[in-house]
This record gives structure tokens, sequence and C-alpha cells, in this order.
């Protein structure tokens, strides 16, 4: 029995030396999942439209009833999506949101996608409404921001031609 | 000298060393919570105070991180609520917790830390300490760590809490069974020794250390002083998860910190105890020569206890109380009496020349 203390004691003793496995966030973060579902996101095509055609799909998809849409409709003069409409208000309630994905599945231009952010807190309880502008996605190079000047007749299809999910 | 100047030095001695033994329990802590931390394969608190040094291909590395954790959690500790329960016996209330800290800093007076020395021309005759020159010093020692148990009972009873009140019975127990095979197995360095007087009994294993002449009570002295503080394996009655921290579950804020105090300071006394007894107390290479180096020595061994205190806790499940009441009373015991009397028929023996004539047989 005292060979089987001492053996406990070694084992300990073992892993003294080791370098330990701590890591010291928030200086280094590990790095999530490719499919990690954190944040959401509104996201934007190439030209810099959004996405986002104000069907509220994702609102009726959410379990948790966190997501607020309010759609408007687009006119040439002033555009922010392909299609007749677009969300002039978009809410996610981050109190309410448990981070399932459904919205992401029910979306049909995959405009709300959710990304890898996880540090979400807030101060107070209005702080967890977020709005579009926190959600939309920031302009890439070749963006140029909503709303847009087209010339009419150019976007008549709100959903594109996508490939199927894989 | 007069009685005054002995008074005087003594007061002045005593009140030094307990503020640097206080802050030496405060980073007994830290030095608990990394070691842990290390043989628990991460790193300990590293954020509340370190040197940061810029590394090579970025980030820094941070040096002496967290030696300023004692700190904030004394400061922790005096900010918090101080909640007193309702229908408590509140003198009792207030005293248990001094009256465990209280002999957990008496007990320092009789420590020998180094030998006879000179600074500044104050003279340290015959070994440095408080109370140098005790003679009852063992004696001395077993009572006041008794006392200790009043503050855990009473602590127990005030709290007007059922499961206060059992902890604290059995927590008392449990110290009084390992008390006496603390008692028992420091019977045998007295008896080599021929003394009682702590400096005497350091100073007569330069011969050699007492563990090589008593190992077994070695052994039985650090496992009845880990069961005397409650200390792993024998936590049962502060484990945080087995109950909500037993006796003192009544206790907040300062008062709680005070029997964590009395807790760790006892663990650097018994630890610098074992050291006087068997490992030779501030004995060390040049130690007559240059008599600092008895601080020197003695912190060495102090740490050295205090690691393997923190490597036991790391290492090995708990017992369980009835299990630990049978291995104090039907193990320990026995083999600590044992011990004392095979020691004495021994001693007895070599007095007698028995020993010198059988070697003689040897020698021729």
């Amino acid at each position: 029995m005292i060979g089987e203390l001492l053996r406990g004691m070694a084992t300990t003793a073992k892993f003294f030396f080791k370098p330990p496995v701590t890591i010291q966030y928030p200086e280094v973060k590990r790095p999530v999942r490719e499919r990690f579902k954190g944040r959401h996101e509104l996201k934007r095509y190439d030209n810099g439209l959004e996405k986002c055609i104000g069907c509220a799909l994702c609102a009726a998809a959410c379990p948790a009833d966190a997501i607020f849409v309010e759609a408007s409709e687009n006119n040439d003069d002033e555009r922010y999506s392909p299609g007749e409409r677009y969300a002039s208000t978009y809410e996610i309630n981050m109190m309410r949101c448990i981070f399932c994905g459904f919205c992401e599945d029910a979306c049909p231009t995959e405009a709300i996608v959710l990304e890898h952010n996880y540090e979400l807190s807030f101060y107070n309880r209005a702080g967890a409404i977020y709005t579009k502008e926190m959600l939309l996605v920031d302009l890439a190079a070749s963006m140029e921001p909503t709303p847009q000047v087209v010339e009419p007749g150019s976007f008549d299809r709100s959903i594109p031609d996508m490939e199927n999910p894989k | 000298m007069t009685a005054g100047q002995i008074a005087i030095k003594a007061l002045v001695l005593g009140f030094i060393i307990s503020l640097v033994i206080i802050t030496g329990f405060a980073y007994t802590t830290l030095l608990e919570r990394k070691v842990l931390a290390r043989l628990q394969h991460r790193v300990g608190p590293n954020r509340v105070g370190y040197i940061p040094i810029p590394k090579r291909g970025g980030g820094e590395r941070k040096l002496l991180g967290g030696f300023l954790q004692p700190a904030a959690d004394a400061v922790k500790l005096f900010l918090k609520e101080d909640p007193t329960p309702a229908k408590v016996d509140r003198p009792v209330y207030n005293l248990a917790p001094m009256l465990a800290v209280i002999p957990a800093i008496l007990i320092l007076a009789i420590i020998p830390w180094a030998p006879a020395m000179t600074i500044f021309g104050i003279e340290f005759e015959p070994y440095f300490a408080i109370a140098p020159g005790v003679d009852v010093g063992v004696l001395f020692f077993l009572a006041v760590t008794s006392i200790g148990v009043y503050g855990i009972v009473l602590a127990g009873w005030a709290s007007n809490s059922k499961y206060a009140v059992l902890g604290g019975i059995r927590a008392s127990a449990q110290m009084i069974s390992y008390e006496l095979a603390l008692g028992l197995s420091l019977i045998t360095p007295v008896m080599l020794a021929y003394s009682m007087d702590l400096g005497i009994i350091t100073q007569s294993q330069r011969g050699g250390w007492y563990v090589f002449l008593q190992p077994l009570a070695a052994i039985v002295f650090c496992i009845a002083a880990m069961a005397e503080l409650q200390r792993h394996p024998f936590d049962l009655l502060e484990a945080e998860q087995e109950l909500s921290a037993g006796f003192n579950v009544e206790y907040a804020g300062m008062r709680f910190g005070m029997f964590f105090m009395a807790e760790y300071m006892k663990m650097i006394i018994l630890s610098a105890f074992a050291a006087v007894f068997f490992f030779g107390g501030f004995l060390g290479p040049f130690v007559y020569d240059f008599p600092a180096l008895g601080f020197v020595y003695m912190f060495i061994k102090i740490v050295a206890f205090l690691v393997l205190m923190i490597w036991v806790r790391a290492s090995w499940p708990r017992f369980r109380y009835d299990q630990l009441m049978g291995f104090g009373w039907k193990v320990l015991l026995p083999i600590a009496v044992l011990n004392f009397i095979i020691t004495g028929v021994f001693i007895v023996l070599y007095e007698e020349g028995y020993f010198q004539s059988v070697l003689s047989i040897f020698t021729g």
C-alpha cells in the first residue's frame, strides 16, 4: 500500500515538470471550429447590396422568438437589396437567442450566418438588442455602400441562382 | 541582563517574528495554489502582480506571476460583508476565531531559528528564539496546540447551526485523537536529547539527524501533524466538496480569514517543528561559523515540508471519517507507543553498556 501511495505521488510529480496546458486567455485565444455557431452576421453580395430581403423567415423559424424584422420597399433610386423588399429594421435579442442556427438554415438568400465571435457581453438589457448596424458585415474593398442608385430593371430576381448546400 | 531587558527583547523580537510569519502565511497560500496548480498540469494565479518581460516572437512572459495575489485576497476578505447570524452566542462567536489564531502565534515563541549569535551588539544566547531557554518546550507546544481545539469547538457551537455543531465536534474528536499520536512520537527525540528544550534537541542532532535514528517516529509525527492541521488527506471536515465548510460555515469575511490564517500558520509552525525535531532544525554546513545561515536552513526545511504537504494534497484521496478515527487510534497510536518502548529499551541497554560489550565481541 505504501508503494501505491508513492506511485500516486510520482504521478503528480511527473506533471510538475511538464509545461502547463493553460491557455492565457485573453492574450491567446483558442481557434474555434469551422461551423462554430457564434454571433450572427448579415452578409452582402460582392457589389455591396445586402443579401437580406426582409422576408422574416428567420424570425418565423427562431424557436426563441429572438429576431424582429420589418420590411420596406426597395426602389431603384434607393436600393438596399436585389429584390422587392429589404429589411429596414432587423433586431436580434441576444438574451433570447439560443444560437441554434435555425435562422441560418431558414434563410433563402444565405443572408444571416452565425460567425465565430463569442465575446458578447453587455452592460444593460438595452445593450442586448443587436441592431442591423451592429449585425451587418463590413464593406469589403470591392463593395459600394448601400443605399445604392442603380439602373432600373437591373435587379429583379430576389433569390439568386445558388448551389445546393453541401 | 535584567528581567526588564529580557522582557523587552522578547517583546520586540516576538513582534518582528510574528509579522514575518504572518507575511509568510500569506505567501504560503500563494505557494500552495501555485504548487498545487503545477502538480495538476496547470498554472496557478498569475495575473495579480507580475513583471512583464517581452518575449521574442511577440507576447510577453509574466515573471513572478501572481505575487500580489495574497494581498488581493486579504483586501477581499476585509471588504467582504460580515454578517452575524441571529441568535448566536455573541461573545463566543466573536471569541472563537481568536482562540484559533492565538495559540498558532504563541507557539512561535519557542522555535529556535539560529544558533547563538550577536547582532549589533545584542546577544542571543543560547540560541536565537523569541523565548530561548524554555526548559519544557515540548510540553508548551503540546499544551498550546490543545487550546487550538477550543477555537474550533466553540466556533461550531456558537454558530447556532446543526451542521456547524456536528462539524465542530467531529473536528475536535479528530484533533484530540491525533494529538495523542503527536505527543507520543515526540517523546523519542526528547529521550535521545535528554531535554525538552527545543534548542538543545536541535543542537544534539549534530551527530546525526533524528530522522535516521527514529524513522518511525518521524513518519508518525508527519502523519499526525497533517491530521492535526486538518490537512489533506485528513481534511474531511473542511473539504470544499464535502460540506459547505463545516464548523466555520457561518463565518464570513475576516473572521473566516482568521480560521484560514490559523490553519496555514499552524502548517508553517508544524513544519518548523518537524524540521526541529527530526531534521536538524537550523543545523547545516557552516552554521556555527555564520550563524545567520541558520535562518536559511530553517527556511529551506520549512518550505520542503510545505511542498511535501501540498504534494500529498494533490496526490491522495481523502479519508472517510470512520477510517480516519480508526487509523488514528488503531494504527498510529500503537506504532507510536511501540516505538517509544523499543527506543527506551535500547537506550537503557546502551547506557548499561550492553552494546559496547556486544560490539567488543565483534571488534575484539
